[in-house]
This record gives C-alpha cells, sequence and structure tokens, in this order.
C-alpha cells in the first residue's frame, strides 16, 4: 500500500483542489483530509457519512465550586494562566480554553475540589464519495491535539483500506509545519508538496521540504498559478533543482478551477479547462515515479 | 488597542492586508507576526532584524545520582514525557508541555530545570513600524509557547496589529485572544465561505467584535457576502482580483505599494476601528 500526501505549507495555494482533481484521478484509493482545523475537501467530494465517531482526548479541569475554600494554591500552580480567582466566592474559576490539562492543580488541591474531565473535542466521520471512500474529521473550535485526531484518521483510512483491499492512501495534508503535519507525515512514502510562485509561497515551500527532509520522505513539488508570475515558477524550479527535487508540473492560473469549487466539483471533471490538463499530467508524472521507486 | 488580522485558512490575503494595515495605519504602529509556524510577514515588511533571542521552555532534567525511582513523576504527568523501568528514567522533551508538575512532586529535588528550543524570537524596525515574529524550528511540534511569547512583546501604548495564524484551533485562539477588534479575510468562494463561519463562531464565542475583507472578492460568488449580512458582520473591504496585486505579491511587495489607491480605504478603515 502506498501513501501520497498532498502539502503546502499555507492554505490557498489550491491544495485541496488539487486534491479533489487527485482523487477523481486515481483508482482504487481511500482518501483522507487531515486538514482537521478546517476541512474543505468534503466540500468537492460531496460525502455521505456512512459513520460518526467523537473524538475524545485528554482532560480538562473542572472545579467544584461548594467544595473550594478559595485558597489560591491552584491559580499559582497553573503555568498556562487558565485559573483566575472569583473573589465573590471566592471560588477557583478555570479557562477550559487556556487548560492543557496536566491536571497538577487537580494533584495538589488540598480540598480535592479539582476534577479532571475527559475532553470531547470534535467529531471523525468514515464517508462515501463518488470517487471512493473519504475519513475526515472537524475538531471543535479553539481545541488542541489536532495531531492525535490526525493521527487516528489515517489509522483508521489504513485499517479500511487493508480490509477492503485498496491500494493507495490520497492524504490532503495539514497546513503549516507543526504537530498535525507532522502526523499527517507519519508512514507516507510520498511527499507532494504545492506551492505558488512567490516569495511567501518560496519560503512555506522551503519549510515544508525541510520538513520532508527531516523524516527522509521522496517529495516532489507542483507550482500552481505559475504563469501569475513565470519568473519566480523559473527560480523556484531551479532551487528545487538545486535541492534534489523534481518539480512535476505546473498549473496555470484558471477561473475554471474557482467556478468547478463553486459547483462542488473536481476541476478535472471540466475537460477544457487548461489546470486539468496540468493535472493530468501531474498525476501521470507522479504515478510512474511511484512505479520506479520499487 | 489590537487589531488581530485572521482568517480560517492561510491564503487568502491575510497577510498582505495586515502589513498594509500597519503601513497605513496612523501614529506609532507595532506589528506582531504570529503565525510562528509559517511567517511571512517579514517578507513584505523588510524588517531590520537587530534583535534575535532563542524562545525556549522548561523541561525537567532528572539527576539520576538522586533519583530513587519512585515514578512519582511520571505518575503525575499527563503527557507521557517521563517513563521508568526498573531503575532506568527517562525524559521525552519533545512531549513535555512544562506544567512543572514532575518537578513538584519529585521527593528528592532529582529534578532540575532545563531548556528546550523551539524557535526564535526576532524584532526590529520596518521603516517607523516596530516588527515582532516567532520562527518556530522545523520538526517542533509546539506553536503556542512561541506565539505567547511573540504577543508578550505587544507594546500596550501603540497601535498592535497582529498577523494571526490560519485555522481555528489552539493557536488561532492564543493569537486573537488580547484582540479589541478582529479583521476576517476571506475569498468569495465556498472554501472561504465554509473557513470564515468556522472562524467567526469561535470570534461570537468570545463577543470579539469583527469585520470582513472579501479579497479577490469578484472571482467566486455572492455567498459570503449575503451571509455577512444575514449575520450583521460588516464588510469593510471588498479587494478586486488583479493580475498587478498577485505579481506584486509574488515579488514581495505590499498590498498598498502595489495599489496606493487602496490606501485611503484601509486607512479609513482603521480609523472607523480606532472610533
Ligand atoms: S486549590 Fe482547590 S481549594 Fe484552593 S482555590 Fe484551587 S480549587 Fe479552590
Ligand atoms: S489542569 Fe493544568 S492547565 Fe488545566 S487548569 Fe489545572 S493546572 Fe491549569
Ligand atoms: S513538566 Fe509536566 S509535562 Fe513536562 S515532564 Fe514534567 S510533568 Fe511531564
Ligand atoms: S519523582 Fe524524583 S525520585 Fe521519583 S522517580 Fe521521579 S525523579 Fe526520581
Amino acid at each position: 500500500m502506498k501513501e501520497i500526501v498532498i502539502l503546502s505549507g499555507k492554505g490557498g495555494t489550491g491544495k485541496t483542489s488539487l486534491v479533489g482533481s487527485l482523487a477523481y484521478l486515481a483508482e482504487n484509493k481511500i482518501l483522507v483530509d487531515c486538514d482537521v482545523d478546517a476541512a474543505d475537501l468534503h466540500l468537492l467530494l460531496d460525502p455521505k457519512p456512512r459513520s460518526s465517531h467523537e473524538f475524545r482526548s485528554g482532560v480538562k479541569a473542572k472545579v467544584i465550586s461548594d467544595q473550594c475554600s478559595g485558597c489560591g494554591i491552584c491559580v499559582d500552580l497553573c503555568q498556562f494562566e487558565a485559573i483566575t480567582m472569583d473573589f465573590a466566592g471566592p471560588t477557583a474559576l478555570m479557562n477550559p480554553l487556556s487548560c492543557e490539562g496536566c491536571g497538577v492543580c487537580a494533584h495538589f488541591c488540598p480540598e480535592q475540589a479539582i476534577v479532571l474531565e475527559e475532553n470531547y473535542c470534535g467529531d471523525w466521520f468514515i464517508s462515501d464519495t463518488d470517487y471512493g471512500p473519504l475519513v475526515h474529521a472537524q475538531l471543535f473550535a479553539g481545541e488542541e491535539n489536532s495531531g492525535k485526531l490526525v493521527s487516528l484518521i489515517k489509522r483508521q483510512a489504513r485499517e479500511l483500506a487493508e480490509q477492503t483491499g485498496l491500494d493507495l492512501i490520497l492524504i490532503d495534508g495539514a497546513p503549516g509545519i507543526g504537530c498535525p503535519v507532522i502526523a499527517s507525515l507519519a508512514s507516507v512514502d510520498t511527499v507532494l508538496a504545492v506551492t505558488e510562485p512567490s516569495q511567501s509561497g518560496w519560503h512555506d515551500l522551503e519549510r515544508v521540504l525541510d520538513l520532508a527532509l527531516h523524516f527522509r520522505l521522496q517529495s516532489f513539488v507542483c507550482i500552481n498559478k505559475w504563469d501569475l508570475h513565470p519568473e519566480m515558477a523559473a527560480s523556484i524550479e531551479i532551487a528545487c533543482v538545486e535541492r534534489g527535487i523534481e518539480v512535476l508540473g505546473r498549473i496555470p492560473f484558471d477561473p475554471t478551477v474557482i467556478e468547478c469549487q463553486i459547483q462542488g466539483i473536481p476541476v478535472v471533471c471540466n475537460e477544457q479547462s487548461p489546470a486539468a490538463g496540468a493535472i493530468r499530467e501531474i498525476w501521470q508524472a507522479l504515478s510512474s515515479r511511484q512505479v520506479n521507486k520499487e | 488597542m489590537q487589531i488581530a488580522v485572521a482568517s480560517g485558512k492561510g491564503g487568502t490575503g491575510k497577510t498582505i492586508v495586515s502589513t498594509s494595515l500597519a503601513m497605513c495605519a496612523p501614529g506609532r504602529v507595532q506589528y506582531l507576526d504570529c503565525d510562528v509556524e509559517e511567517p511571512n510577514g517579514h517578507i513584505f515588511l523588510k524588517p531590520d532584524l537587530a534583535t534575535s533571542e532563542r524562545c525556549t521552555v522548561i523541561i525537567p532534567q532528572i539527576l539520576e545520582e538522586k533519583c530513587t525511582y519512585c515514578g512519582k513523576c511520571r505518575d503525575i504527568c499527563r503527557f507521557n514525557a517521563i517513563t521508568l523501568f526498573a531503575n532506568t528514567i527517562m525524559t521525552f522533551p519533545e512531549m513535555c508541555h512544562s506544567c512543572l508538575g514532575c518537578f513538584r512532586v519529585c521527593p528528592d529535588d532529582a529534578i532540575v530545570r532545563s531548556e528546550r528550543e523551539i524557535g526564535m524570537l526576532e524584532s526590529g524596525m520596518a521603516g517607523d513600524i516596530s516588527f515582532v515574529h516567532g520562527r518556530m524550528r522545523v520538526g517542533e511540534a509546539m506553536a503556542v509557547p512561541l506565539l505567547k511569547a511573540v504577543k508578550k512583546k505587544a507594546d500596550k501604548n501603540v497601535l498592535v496589529i497582529i498577523d494571526a495564524p490560519p485555522g481555528t484551533s489552539c493557536p488561532f485562539v492564543e493569537a486573537i485572544s488580547d484582540a479589541d477588534y478582529v479583521i476576517l479575510v476571506t475569498e468569495p468562494t465556498p472554501f472561504g465561505l465554509h473557513d470564515l463561519k468556522l472562524a467567526a463562531v469561535v470570534l461570537r464565542n468570545f463577543s470579539k467584535p469583527c469585520g470582513v475583507i472579501i479579497n479577490r472578492a469578484d472571482l467566486g460568488d455572492a455567498r459570503v457576502e449575503q451571509w455577512c449580512q444575514q449575520e450583521n458582520i460588516p464588510v469593510l473591504l471588498k479587494i478586486p482580483f488583479d493580475r498587478k496585486i498577485a505579481e506584486g505579491y509574488a515579488r514581495g511587495q505590499c498590498l498598498v505599494e502595489i495599489r496606493p489607491d487602496l490606501r485611503p480605504s484601509l486607512q479609513a478603515l482603521i480609523e472607523e476601528i480606532l472610533a
């Protein structure tokens, strides 16, 4: 089984539109949307949920007000400024969004007035789409542990792929270079990084490629909207070659991409679209590189 | 006064808006790039990053000669950052959240403070703008401690423009938590609308006043604007798609450098928020 992750450093480079199209082109695969903060792939693939599950991770501290003497010990102990004193009580007050669930306050509270409650922080789904099964999730706003949720949905996808004999896991990666991205890279074979021809695009791409290198992953690059700045696109290509990374293709700026997004379909469905042609070529190149590796 | 510029997702033009606001703001202004995973503000503002400091977090270091292998530190650690097998104790610094629990429970003073570098904090002047950003170390998983360090640099006496990280999870909430006003930059597309809705829910939960800037306003449909109207969220500005903006952006130019004609509307926008 192969795992390919599409990354972009930052959103807005057209990563999800590209994944939507690869979902249409690739055969015998399962899709995973690892952007659990702001999942968008479902807007293109119109999934029909097969099952929905709660994601629980970590704990949050809660005060039992009747038991709290207002001594303030917990306020001083908390390293995350999650506890304040309500002087009316006086009782301790927890801010669940700042609480990291370390449990130190509960351990030291002389009145045993603090309980740690399991934290329900998101939902994840297995769905069917016209292009194959999709595993996706939505983390609730302000929650952390998105890395754990990413690992969880990737594990689910892998199990499902094994059970049903699918041989490719196609992953829409998380943005950034932090915890969720690192989790989306685990056990991946190939990284396809999407960038735009701009200084910030290159800056973000370098960080993503550094990360892929850090985990010793095979990486490829494609440049979206390359014709918005051909010189910059060319210098990105040169810089990639210097790093020993192959640029698999360039996708032109194409308003059809947005039209298809509005219609809720992958852009490759539109035969006339110039972007669609380029995406097909990138997919062919990526598939052949995969075979060569073996 | 703090104005945070955010977007449900990156790539909507958040950074060209935030850097341009900093350039148009009246009086003294500070720009804090809180997008520590992918800081880009410096590309547009080109600050002279004169000072740079390491940003570190506290981690435990266990002195084996004092340790009695009682296991109390392992038991309190909820992040599995300490393991103990028979007479071997190990810490996993990248798992540690620096809660200091282990330090407090160790009965034998066997734990001393050590530190781990999570990134760099760099600052300097970009013209009249005082500039700060955090640059997270590649391979580092935790963004929030560095983001907090950037926020600590906020100057209470001037207007502060915060470039918030994308998404709606923990780092975004941390970045906007002290803001007096939040500007959400979006695009008039289904992705833009979907991510805008998620961000708006968070802001509503915090009762933060907010407004929307629609970028590439003519490439898409009217649903973002309709939704804003329906939710009573003001649309502060619409920036049309313009190849010149895209090209200038590619070269690292600020919006107001490429399109000086947008300066008055950006200035008016800030004045309205400040009023
Ligand atoms: S330590 Fe316990 S008793 Fe003291 S203020 Fe905190 S919750 Fe209340
Ligand atoms: S569990 Fe930890 S982070 Fe949460 S309130 Fe208690 S001490 Fe603070
Ligand atoms: S400081 Fe907290 S998180 Fe870090 S090792 Fe000690 S108990 Fe664990
Ligand atoms: S609590 Fe202190 S003495 Fe006990 S195992 Fe940990 S380091 Fe060793």
